[in-house]
């Protein structure tokens, strides 16, 4: 008899339900980005260049990252969306209608940081709130009822904003977007804190398993006793509160509403960023980490054609390729093909590969 | 040819598009109470020669809908058409009527592809298509970032070709090319097999490939008809700018998609008709008109008016709800 406490068994049994999702999900974006990362240390090792300015620091590293923030904002709430099986099109339209609550509050003689930033988030939950009530309690297919959203929010945001482009002048507004903090620009520290919070919300407490359960299977979850309606409300009104995060943070970057401009395809790109991190659009699972890692291939890309010299106009052409390319690599069949590709080129196996090409 | 026979269904089918219709009308009639001139052939026809493209992109993006799938790569293969027309045209000196069938046999093939990577390697149509769109995109801005202006006498002669109607209306080229291309989709849609294909895919596909319905063949062939139709979009889109540009056409996607579904299709699929479509497109153009007679209301009361409208035909299918009319997609 081994002489185990059963705390330590119930250790090594999360632990061994944890291991074989977590690393493998990760790998793949992983490697993905470090053969980016790889490609950069050949054409342009300044890429890796960091320096401290003003006790900040400054190099291509932290630009990605700070680029990265509105669209990694969005991508935790779309991931958690995808999980329950839905999607959610309207956050780039949220971003503007946040944008321009915000702007307008400011221009409107308020002053209170957290009436303005608080405006923006409530306009952002109300958003979410419509697309997560007709998605959950009216059982409205997710594209089409935040294809509402998505068409109508930037013609509200233009609404408020009265068809302008509103600028404002706020110093403690325009720090959310440009101040830095702990030697790392502001809204980076904001992410990381956003990010760890919804870890520890999803993954300590059993949201995180129930929003997987409704993905997987929403009648199945029912008759388990979870409340599959607010579940999904939860998640929309989540995204909608960080679509409008994403939106107060472009916002205040360039320190103006623009309502037809702030988040545009943005949404595309977070549900792109989350298909990359492995994550399958008909729901299920989940993994943050992997859906930042997705975010951060899309903007290293991004600055990677930048830096090595590409013509910008080759920018939109190379991301198809690459997306084209990591979602063959996903896709079972192409890595069986590739698989019996080698098994052809080895004089051993020649016999079986008949077999399997049959088999295809 | 297979004849398909709807009128054996329930009448809740219809509804939707009874619906769509009766709003076209009762639109109509309060713009032409409230200003001269609205309830006039020459509104008619041109809400048809100004949405003559985008007519042409929505009956393809409704045969794609009704087989279960979307198509977001739609307006750039329209600018990616209008790209390689004018470069044809104006550097390589190709007569037009050569340009065409090339372009419109290159929509073909980008479309085919895109139902290889949907249907062989089990890749969501979502996700393929948005790749295909930066894609063309892409494609279109490596070949032109300028704006290449088209100067071809057959350009010209086909543009100003057209029909007078009674009440100074006119009729162009592209309006009664599109009100065929139109003619021949109710066709495809209801009176061919492969209109029959595209409903039993789209209802339940799992049925549909025990019934023995070719699923390769109608997934495939359903993108590469509405790339297909896009290119031919994009050469009408070229009629109507008289030029190439990489950025044209961009967020078309989503009016074809909004006029798909405010023409009473289901996105759900298996569930609509391509006349809803034509109806759906004009009311989003009747939206416009509206806004610019009026003269006072902003543009982007447009988007607020088609997302409500959106909102509203949502809610009735909703209303109707039976199983048919509302189902889950099976996760």
């Amino acid at each position: 008899m081994h002489n185990t406490s059963p705390e330590t068994e119930i250790r090594a049994e999360k632990s061994e339900a944890r291991l074989p999702i977590f690393p493998r999900r990760l790998l793949w974006p992983l490697v993905a980005l470090s053969l980016l990362f790889l490609v950069n240390l050949l054409i342009s090792p300044e890429f890796f260049h960091l320096e401290v300015k003003d006790g900040r620091l400054y190099g291509s590293l932290i630009d990605v990252l700070n680029r990265s923030v509105p669209v990694a904002f969005l991508t935790i709430g779309m991931s958690l969306i995808i999980a329950t099986g839905g999607i959610d099109l309207s956050v780039g339209a949220v971003m503007a209608i946040a944008g321009a609550v915000c702007a307008n509050l400011m221009v409107g003689g308020v002053d209170n940081l957290f009436i303005v930033v608080g405006g923006g988030l409530c306009a952002g939950l109300v958003a979410g709130a419509v697309n997560g009530g007709l998605v959950g309690y009216f059982k409205i297919q997710p594209i089409v009822a935040t294809l509402v959203f998505m068409v109508a929010g930037r013609g509200i945001a233009q609404l408020i904003n009265g068809g302008q482009i509103v600028t404002f002048q706020n110093a403690n507004f325009a720090f959310i977007g440009v101040g830095s903090a702990f030697g790392l620009p502001f809204p980076v520290v904001l992410l990381v804190g956003v990010l760890l919070c919804v870890h520890l919300l999803m993954r300590k407490t059993a949201l995180g398993l129930f929003i997987e359960a409704v993905g997987c299977n929403p009648k199945a979850s029912y008759y388990l006793g979870i409340n599959v309606a607010v579940i999904k409300f939860f998640v929309y009104c989540l995204a909608g509160v960080l679509a409008a995060m994403a939106g107060i943070v472009a916002t205040a970057d360039i320190q103006g509403a623009d309502a037809n401009n702030i988040g545009l395809w943005l949404e595309l790109d977070a549900i792109l960023a989350v298909v990359i991190g492995g994550a399958s659009l008909l729901g299920g699972r989940f993994s943050l980490a992997a859906s930042i890692v997705g975010v951060l291939i899309i903007q290293a890309l991004s600055t990677t054609i930048i830096l090595s010299g590409i013509e910008p106009k080759f920018n939109l052409l190379i991301k198809a390729s690459v997306v084209i390319l990591v979602l063959l690599l996903q896709s079972e069949r192409f890595q069986t093909q590739i698989k019996t590709l080698f098994a052809m080129c080895d004089p051993r196996d020649r016999h079986n590969v008949g077999r399997e090409l049959d088999g295809l | 040819m297979a004849f398909r026979t709807f009128n054996i269904l329930p009448n809740k089918r219809y509804m939707p598009l009874v619906v769509t219709t009766a709003l076209f009308f009762l639109l109509f009639g309060i713009g032409s109470i409230q200003f001269e001139g609205f309830g006039s052939t020459r509104v008619i026809a041109n809400l048809l020669t100004d949405n003559a493209f985008l007519m042409v992109t929505a009956i393809g993006m409704t045969f794609v809908i009704l087989a279960g799938g979307i198509d977001l790569s739609v307006g750039a293969v329209i600018a990616l058409t209008g790209v390689i027309c004018s470069v044809l045209i104006q550097h390589y000196h190709w007569h037009p009527l050569l340009v065409f069938p090339v372009v419109v046999l290159l929509g073909l093939i980008f479309g085919a592809a895109m139902g290889v990577l949907i249907h062989y390697y089990k890749l969501q149509p979502f996700i393929v298509t948005l790749a295909g769109m930066f894609l063309a995109r892409g494609l279109a801005t490596t070949i032109s970032e300028e704006s290449i202006a088209i100067n071809h006498k057959f350009y010209s002669r086909i543009a100003e070709f057209g029909v007078n109607l009674p009440g100074n209306a006119w009729v162009g080229a592209s309006t009664i090319f599109v009100l065929i291309l139109l003619g021949l989709a109710i066709l495809v849609a209801h009176y061919t097999r492969f209109g029959g294909s595209i409903y039993a895919l789209g209802d339940d596909a799992q049925s549909a490939e025990l019934m023995g319905v070719p699923i390769a063949k109608t997934t495939i062939g359903v993108y590469a008809m509405s790339s297909g139709l896009a290119a031919i979009a994009g050469i009408v889109f070229s009629f109507y700018t008289f030029s190439g540009y990489s950025l044209a056409a961009i967020g078309v996607e989503l009016d074809a998609i909004a006029a798909v579904v405010i023409g009473g299709t289901l996105l759900s699929g298996g569930v609509g008709y391509v006349f809803g479509t034509m109806i759906g497109v004009m009311i989003m153009g009747l939206i416009q008109t509206y806004i610019s007679f009026d003269g006072t209301l902003n543009s982007w009361w447009t988007k607020i008016v088609i997302g409500v409208l959106l909102l509203l035909f949502i809610g009735l299918q909703k209303f109707l709800g039976s199983e048919v009319l509302f189902k889950r997609s099976p996760s």
